[in-house]
């Protein structure tokens, strides 16, 4: 009996139609909620360094609360857990975004934190010395610099968001996965298919470490 | 002795009472009283970890204090940090200049100098500009305006870093060991930048190492060790006869070298 595989170029190239129409769900699902997640990870990654108690303690909570339980139980619980609390349905979609909201929110509030944090503490003396309000010095001095600082990082959590949203074919969103789930369903051809969703995937990330190169080229001036 | 009479006689711009500061066990401050008069210069000697830069820290708030009070230009600190208002606006007429430089090195040398009295004073872009190419000029880098802090050498750095606090109009420059970041070559080009100041009538008080350039400048040297003043006297007076122990021991040790 033959056991040579033959890849199906053909074949390969014949899904890709129909698995590019997936690709606006999971452009959509990582960008929605990487923005979403950067406010969260701004709100509370400064909360997290405050100095008054009550505001650090509920920003650790959901830092370690959404570090520390996987993806896919977020949105799981979600989709499937929250309907039984609200009495209604909640749209695929926008499940899949709130789920990397949150679960970005938590990773980007300790970049930001990390990122603040990094400022030598000469640069906000030197700009309360010269007058400047706290606001102020964190607006023009320190937020800034930090900024900078973050991009590496906010471009490595970025990648991982994009992939995350692999993970929501469960919920049936009809992101890249799920596309390619539903082509082999009726192809069976695995190995053609889900090379060619690891090649889209691969365009995406690319382009993003691609994107963060050039901003950090340019923001590099000065520093 | 002379310029110090005349001196005292005005109401002081700076006056700390009975002033105390602790870091945990630490007393780093122990019941300073010091007045400076405006126009006056103020040179602080001593050791590392006397307590010299934590004194001239708690004139601007960069440093909280405990017991003691402090009043700068009619503005009172009060301990613990509980000044409220009256700290920013110490901060608006005190300018200090730091070890460090501190920089903001994200903006260019021109930036740095008009951000503050555009954000703080309200000046316009325009005015704010025109004062500090002026400020520049003066401190002779008015050619590097367009250039990142990065870009400039530790000297020139140190002289933005003056035309910087100067943009703001202080009544009064704090400095805190502005040379002692400096390669040797850089020191004198800072020094002479104060030395300007200190002949323009600025109120100066500085924290420096610089012993020549102490007895030089100085209208009063002030001694401290283990957060006590221990001494303070016109440079002459205070260098060539001292009157405590502690302070010849202090000065026999800096300028055998």
């Amino acid at each position: 009996m033959d056991v040579t595989f033959q890849f199906d170029w053909e074949a390969a190239f014949a899904s890709i139609p129909f698995l590019l129409k997936g690709i606006p769900y999971t452009l959509l699902i990582s960008f929605g909620g990487l923005a979403i997640g950067f406010l969260i990870g701004i709100l509370f990654g400064l909360l997290r360094i405050s100095p008054v108690i009550w505001l650090r303690v509920p920003a650790i909570a959901y830092i370690e609360i959404f570090r520390g339980t996987p993806v896919l139980v977020q949105v799981l619980f979600i989709f499937y857990g929250l309907p039984q609390i609200l009495g209604g349905p909640i749209n695929a979609l926008v499940a899949g975004i709130a789920a990397i909201a949150v679960n970005s929110g938590a990773y980007i509030s300790e970049i930001v934190r990390g990122g603040v944090q990094s400022i030598e503490r000469g640069q906000r003396e030197a700009s309360l010395s010269l007058g400047l309000s706290r606001v102020q010095s964190f607006r023009y001095i320190i937020w800034p610099q930090a900024f900078r600082r973050m991009i590496p990082p906010l471009g490595n959590q970025g990648i991982i968001s994009i992939k995350d949203t692999s993970l929501f074919s469960v919920i049936g969103v009809g992101e890249l996965v799920r596309q390619g789930q539903v082509y082999i369903a009726t192809t069976f051809n695995a190995l053609e298919v889900y090379l060619m969703v690891a090649l889209l995937y691969l365009a995406i990330t690319l382009s993003l470490s691609f994107a963060l190169r050039l901003l950090e080229r340019k923001g590099l001036v000065g520093q | 002795m002379s310029r110090d009479d005349t001196h005292a006689d005005a109401d002081p711009i700076v006056h700390m009472d009975k002033v105390n500061k602790h870091f945990g066990e630490l007393h780093v401050l122990k019941d300073i009283d010091l007045a400076v008069a405006s126009g006056e210069v103020v040179v602080v000697i001593g050791a590392s970890g006397s307590g010299k830069s934590t004194l001239i820290r708690c004139i601007n708030g960069l440093e909280e204090f405990q017991a003691g009070h402090i009043e700068v230009d009619g503005n009172e600190l009060l301990p613990d940090g509980k000044s409220g208002r009256a700290l920013q606006k110490i901060r608006t007429e005190v300018g200090m200049v730091f070890q460090q430089f501190n920089l903001f090195p994200h903006l260019s040398v021109l930036d740095n100098v008009t951000l503050a009295p555009m954000k703080v004073r309200g000046w316009s872009r325009a005015d704010a500009t025109e004062t500090a190419y002026r400020l520049l000029e003066r401190v002779g880098i008015a050619d590097q305006a367009d250039k990142y802090p990065s870009q400039l050498s530790g000297g020139q750095q140190q002289r933005v870093a003056l035309a910087r606090a100067l943009a703001m109009e202080p009544r009064l420059m704090l400095f805190d060991e502005p040379t002692s970041a400096l390669d040797p070559e850089m020191i004198g080009e800072v020094l002479d930048a104060m030395r300007e100041l200190a002949r323009e009538g600025m109120t100066m008080i500085i924290v420096t190492h610089e012993m020549g350039f102490a007895r030089e400048v100085a209208d009063r040297v002030v001694f401290i060790d283990r957060g006590e003043i221990v001494e303070q006297a016109a440079p002459v007076t205070l260098f060539d006869s001292p009157q405590q122990e502690r302070t010849r021991s202090f000065l026999s040790r800096v300028l055998k070298h």
